[in-house]
């Protein structure tokens, strides 16, 4: 239990980390990035409370192995409009990005 | 036995059946007629739709993770409906575009996505229908592809869809830390209001919260629908949200009704800031796209009072809100897609001296947004009477002042678009327009619907009947 304790405090710190770059860093890629850093913090969850508490079931593994199947879906179709964004723009940074304005 | 589970799952077999259809003719058959394309798209649509009136399956599959019932049957029939009529006033506009038939592969993936989405009875299987109904949105949302706007609203899309999922996925770790399991069922008897599983309640409250774009989290809606296709944002402000409801609920009341108490005075909050903000959001938009998606926003703020009520009566006036609202929303998309197809012109100015030129659009917009006010006797009205109606039977007094003060200032910017169309003057007008046939088909059969629903008694009993509350 002890590690548990410390392997969540290190998931918990990731997630928010990842939170924190998506908020405040303006380049696309970065912050595709970002949301990588946090659901690779989900998945530690899920690996770490399926290894300590509930070894009996595979549930937390299943879940794992399909959160990093479809982030690299979600990164393909992300990459492919950023990739289509910069040859209209010559930019991938949020500022120069401006047509659209509320 | 196979048949059991091909009925069982009738709407998900089918639309893949048109997608794998659609990949043949894709891969084998170089030059197609597109007319007998979209004409075979639509019809499969109309297939999908109608199989939801055969028989009333009811049962589970994989292990709990598909469920399928009654009120779920009757929830994909309206999202199949409403992905019909937009099939059919996009009609006009694909006709021009090269890429039409990918349009059709990626719109029937979003759907299956939905209907796994909508039928899931575990979080797994909620998390991948999810995924899937939101991946080929984003793809979609660029469709236009000679416009810059269209690949900038889709690269908000899908990095804010992103951080929306990491968010509910988060929660739904923590759920899975304090309750064992991702089965609906097991969530729901195993969960205690500990801080950790309402940590993740809360993530999940977060993530919900922006795929219905509710304020504080809907900074991507606007930009989305003015810069994507009007199809793809009719699609996103009706289907999408109106799915993305669906779930909504039933997890909320299925899995959490027991936690009542806790998440009540956090839809009550998001409720009140979603209509406020979008209402006042909405006055100063110049554009129509922009002025309807912060619209769409408003009426997720009142969809909300009910799904704060927790009550049969509070479902079944969201399913009846969301069938009305599919009307209204779509005849007001499909004039602004006539227009903006023929003219390119989609700022509210432009419709200046509509009235002259077009009497015909114009009454159907005027239909339309007093169906969105609410104003009787369209039948807007009724669909907000009876969310409030839910909404009072709980004694949410102070939600309902607040609505109702936002519904009249609601009707100031409505009403001041059908002003713009029917008194100001204009020196050139938007030309004389002579619409497709398909749009105009949309047109009558949403001018019909709003006209004449809300005075259709057994509508709101039957979805009453099928409606469960905490």
């Amino acid at each position: 239990m002890g590690d548990m304790k410390f392997i969540l405090a290190i998931s918990f710190a990731l997630f928010f980390i990842g939170a924190y770059g998506f908020l405040t860093r303006r380049n696309m890629i970065t912050m595709l990035m970002a949301v990588e850093l946090m659901l690779n913090a989900v998945n530690i969850n899920f690996v770490v409370f399926n290894k300590y508490l509930y070894a009996d079931k595979m549930d937390g593994l299943f879940f794992t192995i399909f959160i990093i199947t479809i982030a690299a879906a979600e990164a393909a179709v992300a990459i492919a409009i950023i990739i289509n964004l910069y040859r209209k723009f010559k930019s991938i940074d949020e500022n120069d990005i401006d047509t659209l304005r509320w | 036995m196979i048949l059991d589970y091909l009925s069982l799952m009738r709407f998900e077999v089918l639309a893949l059946g048109a997608v794998i259809l659609l990949l043949l003719i894709k891969v084998f058959s170089e030059k197609m007629n597109i007319s007998a394309i979209l004409g075979f798209v639509n019809f499969s649509l109309l297939v999908i739709l109608g199989a939801s009136f055969i028989g009333r399956p009811h049962g589970s599959m994989f292990g709990g993770m598909f469920l399928n019932d009654g009120t779920l049957m009757l929830e994909k029939s309206i999202i199949t409906f409403a992905t019909l009529l937009i099939s059919l006033q996009a009609n006009n506009w694909l006709k021009n575009h090269s890429s039409y038939l990918e349009f059709y592969l990626l719109l029937f993936s979003v759907l299956i996505g939905m209907y796994f989405m909508i039928s899931s009875g575990n979080f797994l299987m909620f998390y991948l229908g999810l995924e899937m109904a939101t991946i080929p949105l984003a793809a979609l949302a660029a469709f236009d592809f000679n416009r810059i706007r269209s690949a900038e609203g889709a690269g908000k899309m899908i990095l804010s869809s992103a951080f929306s999922s990491a968010i509910l996925l988060f929660g739904l770790s923590l759920l899975y830390g304090t309750t064992g399991s991702l089965d609906f069922g097991t969530v729901s008897r195993n969960f205690t209001s500990g801080s950790l599983s309402l940590l993740g309640l809360s993530f999940l409250l977060v993530g919900f919260a922006f795929k219905i774009s509710a304020v504080p989290f809907h900074f991507w809606t606007a930009d989305t629908y003015e810069g994507s296709p009007v199809a793809i944002a009719t699609f996103l402000s009706v289907v999408s949200k109106g799915a993305a409801f669906f779930i909504f609920i039933t997890i909320l009341y299925k899995v959490f009704g027991a936690v009542y108490e806790k998440w009540i005075h956090a839809l009550t909050l998001l409720s009140a800031i979603t209509m406020t903000i979008g209402n006042l959001f909405a006055m100063r938009q110049l554009n129509i796209k922009r002025f309807l998606a912060f619209s769409s926003i408003t009426q997720a703020g009142y969809i909300l009072i009910a799904v704060a009520s927790g009550t049969k009566e509070g479902m079944a006036s969201i399913i009846y809100f969301l069938l009305i609202y599919i009307f209204s929303n779509v005849g007001a998309f499909t004039v602004v897609s006539i227009i903006c197809d023929k003219t390119g012109k989609d700022d509210i100015d432009d419709y200046k001296g509509l009235y002259k030129t077009n009497p015909k659009l114009s009454i159907a917009m005027m239909i339309a947004l007093l169906s969105l006010a609410g104003v009787p006797p369209t039948a807007g009205f009724f669909g907000k009477l009876f969310l409030l109606t839910s909404g009072a039977s709980k004694g949410l007094i102070v939600l309902l002042v607040i609505a109702s003060l936002n519904m009249v200032i609601s009707l100031y910017y409505y009403l001041k678009v059908v002003k713009v169309m029917f008194v100001d003057k204009n020196e050139n007008p938007i030309e004389n327009i002579s619409s497709h046939i398909s749009a105009k088909i949309v047109l009558i059969i949403c001018l019909i619907g709003i006209l004449s629903i809300g005075f259709i008694n057994c509508i709101f009993e039957y979805i009453h009947a099928l409606s469960f509350g905490i």
